[in-house]
């Protein structure tokens, strides 16, 4: 019984948060209380009465129940009584799930405003959009409680008194906004991906893209920025050994990937190219779907891999898509074809405190061969290796050059 | 809502980064025009300030702006619109958003409505 309604809190929580910031016309921390109360009263009355046929209408019926009474208690509140009275003048209880309006995307918006700091952002998204307590994603961000509560008590305040629309920006901002949602979704990944113990941030992230994909099914970026999140997601068991060591791609163990997820984010990311609007995100997938489709890292289809990077450089240019670039020519075409690019990238300045430019030199050169070039490669990349898990790797190729 | 938009120089203005940059008095009609500007004005430099402050009773006065800042005020706008996307749209049709920066400002709300 508690697990099914810590899965339905899982789901509905910012279902509701974002129905009930509406119906409060725009308190927030109201709403959050109120969906708060809810969940706390079903989880004393439904194990007795059994779990509702329409849990989601049941869960927002009572918080706006409660939102009604707070307001009313409060006199100081009397004036968002009306608002919300002049809104809803008879709330007619929620009769059935499908009914409850959908705004998490208006929610997503709001919260991944730009006028907020990225910092600020990141945290309003997770506050109100999973259901993370304020304590869980402290600690998610190694932060103290009380820094990760302030931070996300300015972010509120900021939203209701810069008049932040709780809306999906009109088509015209849309090219500029959409980006900013999805990179606040894709940094919640990528924070839980570096790390085994927030697994749980990659999971909401996933969770939240799907929304997102589903509520806007026709920006092919979502499906690609999802896509991608599963195929990388997907390899998770295989990215560290036993010892908490990092195993390079070719090195991992190919029956420990999720073969379901892998077909599910590749066949996502087709679908979404096929719409000939490639994006940054698609082509990633895409690189990663030609990873983890190949069935041994020596059938990889490293030609394929350069293409995409090059469109890649070619949309979204960066020194650490060049640098990927000359990877990918390295295994398709040797060494010999990539040094050179490694070269000009070094030269270019912008990588140089970079680890992996030099790891990756390093990587050309022994496979070239030229092994005390590479010594001096490797060491200089151990200087500027960020993790123990990273020194360890390469300590190791150092040893076994 | 209501807002101040702070109409401030940069300190880095390299020439030509306002080329194709809106016209102010087309801005100002537009604005006016539409309700939207309430007031507004160009204000002198930061060298004819004068900074007033009181202690122990006594005026105290201070050549020049309150604080060290390169970037200097050049004027104000008091505008009024939906939200701050609206608020951000009117600023960045404002000629000082290309040469120079824009800081809006909400106000406090005049009553309890």
């Amino acid at each position: 019984m508690r697990d099914r309604i810590a899965g339905i809190y899982a789901d509905g929580w910012s279902r509701i948060v974002a129905t009930m910031i509406r119906f409060t016309g725009g308190d927030w921390d109201l709403a959050e209380e109120c969906t708060q109360d809810a969940f706390a009263q079903a989880l004393q009355m439904w194990p007795e009465s059994g779990i509702p046929d329409q849990p989601l209408a049941w869960l927002t019926t009572t918080a706006r129940h409660r939102a009604i009474d707070r307001m009313r208690r409060a006199s100081t509140e009397a004036t968002k009584l009306r608002k919300a009275a002049a809104m809803n003048p008879e709330p007619s209880p929620y009769l059935s799930d499908s009914e409850i309006p959908d705004e998490r995307l208006e929610l997503m918006f709001t919260c991944c405003h730009p006028s907020l700091s990225l910092e600020a952002q990141v945290a309003l998204t997770l506050r109100s959009l999973t259901g993370m307590s304020t304590a869980e994603i402290a600690r998610a961000f190694l932060v103290p409680e009380r820094t990760m509560g302030q931070r996300i008590f300015r972010a509120k305040q900021k939203v209701a008194h810069a008049g932040i629309p709780f809306r999906v920006p009109p088509a015209h901002l849309l090219p500029d906004r959409l980006p900013a949602v999805l990179h606040v979704l894709y940094l919640l990944f990528n924070e839980g991906y570096g790390d085994p113990q927030k697994a749980r941030l990659c999971q909401e992230a996933i969770r939240l893209a799907r929304v997102v994909t589903a509520l806007m099914p026709d920006e092919p970026e979502t499906h690609g920025m999802l896509a991608l999140m599963l195929l990388h997601d997907a390899r998770r068991p295989a990215r560290v050994n036993a010892d908490g060591d990092m195993v390079t791609l070719a090195e991992q163990d190919r029956s420990l990937w999720d073969q379901a997820q892998i077909a599910e984010g590749a066949a996502i990311c087709e679908r979404a190219l096929r719409r000939r609007r490639a994006g940054p995100f698609q082509l990633q997938a895409a690189i990663a779907a030609c990873h983890a489709t190949a069935p041994v890292a020596a059938q990889t289809d490293w030609p394929q891999i350069v293409g995409l990077y090059t469109q890649l450089a070619r949309i979204a240019p960066s020194p650490i898509v060049d640098l990927n670039r000359a990877v990918a020519i390295g295994m398709a075409d040797g060494p010999e074809a990539a040094l050179p690019l490694v070269d000009a990238i070094a030269q270019a300045g912008q990588l140089n405190d970079y680890y992996l430019l030099h790891a990756t030199r390093a990587d050309l050169l022994r496979r070239a061969g030229r092994t005390q070039e590479a010594a001096d490669g490797y060491r200089a990349a151990l200087d500027l290796a960020p993790t123990d898990a990273e020194r360890r790797f390469l300590r190791n190729r150092l040893r076994h050059r | 809502m209501k807002y101040l938009m702070l109409v401030c120089t940069d300190p880095d203005y390299k020439p030509g980064q306002d080329d194709g940059a809106p016209d102010v008095e087309d801005w100002v009609t537009e604005m006016d025009g539409k309700g939207i500007r309430l007031m507004g004005n160009r204000t002198r430099p930061a060298s004819d300030a004068t900074t007033v402050r009181v202690r122990n009773r006594e005026v105290l006065l201070t050549d020049g702006p309150y604080a060290e800042t390169k970037d200097q005020i050049a004027g104000f706008d008091i505008i009024e619109c939906a939200d701050l996307d609206e608020a951000i749209d009117i600023a960045s049709k404002h000629p000082m958003a290309w040469a120079g920066m824009i800081e809006l400002r909400p106000f406090w709300p005049d009553d309890q409505d």
